[in-house]
């Protein structure tokens, strides 16, 4: 589950209901790509991640990472990292114990772990910080701490909810290019929920654009700019 | 996002709780309705019965009349001066009463209210011969309102605190003379509050124990749960305490429901002083008004605390600290607090972990939604059955089984842990559920589970949590009478028992002693709780 291999994500005709929603899924996330899931609000994206994380778990169908079938597994034998918009750390450990988790869950680390947690801050520009209490930092030092624990993990697949959301937009805009140079180095799958228009297309090789708990469009990103009659989309590309 | 090992051991502890709980309880109960008195003439409730129940839903009514209009006046002084001086420490103070044991409030009452109390002596000194009494019908009612005053005043200024700024903005942009804000804006925020903060001050009222046992107690001023003692400790009369106790959860079921009904009042990050910014009251007639309605609800709190600290001081501690009873009774209450304070913790831990179990299955079925509900209801379930009546039930149950007295402490515990329970689980449960809302995804994601989650992510957090609740609960045993009134004896001598013992026997200086060691080995622990929750805030991620 450590491999560097880069793994699709497919569902297969997913569904879930929640309270009076229901969800229907069929989709493929392409191997070593970042697809974007957009749409409006309330409308799956978070449920969408939260099934392939395992957060939420499907009624019928499969969701498949790679070549192995993860639909019953819990989220921590699934082969992903999560980064959400926030309480991406545990605020009462340094940042240094938080990456630790990462690498292994009940931090019985050696000397290279220490090593490797050290690159891994340098490497989101935050070298020096392993002492450094979450509450001590900004929102985007955080956010950048959450990615070098991803970073540590070395799992296939990397799921992002909202991850800039809070940040300011000229932050943003950093961030995604430091998500954008992490992608390239370990050609992971990436899924990434946005609201943000620009982000999607500073990112995204895919995207999907979810509307009312169904997947309404699911294509290449330069294809998915030029549709025009996929109700709801327009709008929101303009935003 | 629990994994199902996880979860299974939720259910079971839960279960195991929950089996636990309602066995004591029902064991009492059902202890009670099959006594076989042997006398077949007298009827379940004859007229002595009916009007102890007359006397306690009418003092409790009182009670609650008073606590709340006096309450009223206060929390719109207080609402209306957001700079009044001390003003944040005048609302620390109203959570003074509520963790004072009860006795020892009784004790600084009667130090002020009493024949030779102060008050009673300036009356007299201007001609005026004693015309209040702390014993009786006004006693009790004096000591309600001392305990619930501040309570109902508490939640009352939380309701008038939680209005948004602006209203006060736009009266006074309006111009609203004071009685029109009252109408328009204050009484419109503070009346639905007051249906909740009613049920809950005459639950309390109606349940209350100790202030009736020291202030009232005669035939003409006794409560359900005082003549339940009374039966059994001085008549021996099970077949009374049993229609009084049956009468007793009758009342207590009926206040429960109504209450259900009503919306729970909340203290909520409110009334912590940070108020919102008014613009009336400043006139120089609202000034004296709020001024002299503080300085006095002030006194009134303060002058009976004040009354246990001087009183006791007074007392000859070189001999009280060398007497062999007292140690006795400071070690028996000590470690009958720390049983019913672990009891009450773990079982407060199991069912929260149970609940969350059960919400973590997103579809629980139409059983698990059920238990869920049982598990909340627990807490309800505790203070449907008081103390007394539970006391008497396993008397009666465990008698035939040998001398109740050895059984006596084991009892005691267990009651106080009960008692303790719906205090315990108010202040863990949102604890938990904040902490859960905050790592249960990361944990999840990131496989950290038993001992290294317990060690890297739950402890470090909850301990504070833990800690204010576990010395909450000590502290909450440490000055109960309740239990121990029923099983105390020469054997079982508990520090509220000692000072309850040395007052009936009129050796008040010892009482007053033993009531501010005491005093000051509760407050202790609160402080001691929490100490752990300071400069915690700062987190944020």
């Amino acid at each position: 589950m450590t491999s560097n291999q880069p793994s699709g994500i497919r569902l297969q005709n997913v569904s879930l209901t929640l309270g009076t929603k229901n969800f229907r899924f069929d989709c493929e996330l392409p191997a070593g790509a970042i697809t974007a899931i957009t749409g409006p609000s309330g409308s799956g994206k978070s449920t969408l991640l939260n099934l392939i994380a395992g957060f939420e778990t499907s009624e019928s169908g499969r969701v498949i990472i790679g070549a192995t079938n993860v639909t019953a597994l819990h989220p921590s034998q699934r082969p992903v990292s999560l980064v959400f918009q926030d309480n991406n750390l545990f605020a009462h450990l340094d940042l240094a114990t938080n990456i630790g988790l990462g690498i292994h869950p009940s931090l019985k680390l050696s000397a290279p772990d220490g090593k490797r947690i050290s690159t891994a801050l340098e490497r989101v520009g935050l070298a020096g910080y392993e002492k450094r209490k979450p509450g001590t930092l900004s929102g985007g030092e955080r956010q950048r701490a959450a990615f070098a624990r991803a970073l540590v993990r070395e799992r296939p697949v990397l799921l992002l909810d909202e991850p800039f959301a809070a940040l300011d937009p000229g932050l943003r805009q950093s961030m995604a290019a430091l998500l954008l140079e992490l992608h390239r180095e370990t050609r992971n799958t990436v899924a990434i929920v946005t609201h943000d228009a620009g982000e999607l297309r500073q990112l995204a090789d895919h995207a999907l654009f979810i509307d009312h708990g169904e997947i309404t469009l699911q294509a290449e990103i330069a294809v998915f700019l030029m549709r025009r009659d996929v109700p709801g989309l327009t709008e929101f590309l303009d935003l | 996002m629990l994994t199902s090992a996880e979860r299974q051991r939720g259910y079971a502890g839960g279960g195991v709780v929950f089996a636990g709980i309602v066995l004591f309880i029902a064991l009492a109960v059902f202890a009670l309705l099959s006594f076989d008195s042997g006398e077949t003439d007298r009827p379940l409730f004859d007229a002595y019965v009916w009007r102890i129940l007359r006397f306690t839903l009418w003092q409790a009514g009182l009670s609650t009349l008073l606590s709340l209009a006096l309450a009223l006046p206060v929390a719109l002084a207080l609402a209306r001066q957001p700079k009044f001086p001390g003003r944040i420490w005048i609302i620390r103070l109203m959570a003074v009463p509520m963790g004072l044991p009860v006795l020892i409030g009784a004790l600084g009452l009667i130090g002020i209210w009493g024949r030779t109390g102060i008050l009673n002596s300036a009356l007299a000194a201007i001609g005026l011969s004693e015309p209040i009494s702390i014993y009786g019908l006004s006693g009790i009612l004096i000591a309600h309102v001392f305990f619930n005053l501040p309570l109902a005043c508490r939640l009352l200024l939380a309701g008038l605190e939680r209005l948004p700024p602006d209203y006060w903005r736009l009266s006074a942009s309006l111009g609203l003379p004071a009685l029109s804000v009252f109408r328009f804006v204050e009484w419109p925020a503070v009346k639905p509050l007051l249906a909740g903060v009613a049920g809950l001050v005459f639950m309390l009222c109606a349940t209350s124990f100790t202030l009736v046992l020291v202030l009232g107690g005669g035939p003409a001023a006794t409560t359900l749960e005082v003549a339940i003692y009374q039966s059994l400790r001085f008549d021996f009369d099970p077949a009374r305490a049993i229609s009084l106790a049956l009468l007793q959860i009758a009342v207590t079921a009926t206040i429960l429901a109504l209450m259900a009904l009503l919306p729970t009042p909340s203290a909520d990050s409110t009334a912590t002083g940070r108020a919102a910014r008014r613009f009336d009251g400043t006139g120089f007639g609202a000034r004296a008004w709020d001024r002299i309605i503080v300085v006095l609800a002030v006194l009134f709190l303060c002058l009976p605390l004040a009354s246990i600290l001087l009183a006791g001081l007074k007392a000859d501690f070189a001999r009280l600290l060398t007497a062999p009873v007292f140690w006795k009774a400071a070690w028996t209450s000590l470690w009958i607090a720390f049983l019913a304070g672990l009891i009450s913790l773990t079982t407060s831990i199991a069912i929260i972990n149970a609940r969350a179990a059960i919400t973590d299955a997103r579809k629980p079925g139409l059983t698990a939604r059920g238990f869920s509900a049982l598990l909340a209801s627990l807490s309800s379930l505790v203070l449907l059955v008081p103390p007394v009546v539970i006391g008497t039930g396993w008397f009666l149950l465990l008698r035939p089984y040998g001398d109740v007295a050895s059984f006596a402490p084991l009892l005691v515990v267990m009651i106080n842990a009960m008692t303790a329970l719906p205090f315990v689980i108010r202040v863990l449960s949102p604890a938990f559920a904040t902490h859960r809302q905050y790592t249960a995804r990361q944990t999840a994601n990131l496989g950290i589970f038993g001992f290294s989650r317990l060690r890297l992510i739950d402890l470090p957090v909850l301990t504070a949590p833990l800690a204010t609740a576990f010395s909450f609960a000590m502290a909450l045993s440490l000055g109960d009478l309740g239990a121990v009134a029923l099983f105390g004896s020469e054997d079982l001598v508990t520090l509220p028992w000692l000072v309850y013992s040395r007052l009936g026997s009129y050796r008040t200086a010892d009482a007053d002693g033993f009531a501010l060691i005491l005093a000051l080995l509760c407050l202790g622990l609160t402080i001691a709780g929490t100490v752990g929750q300071r400069g915690r805030k700062d987190d944020g991620s």
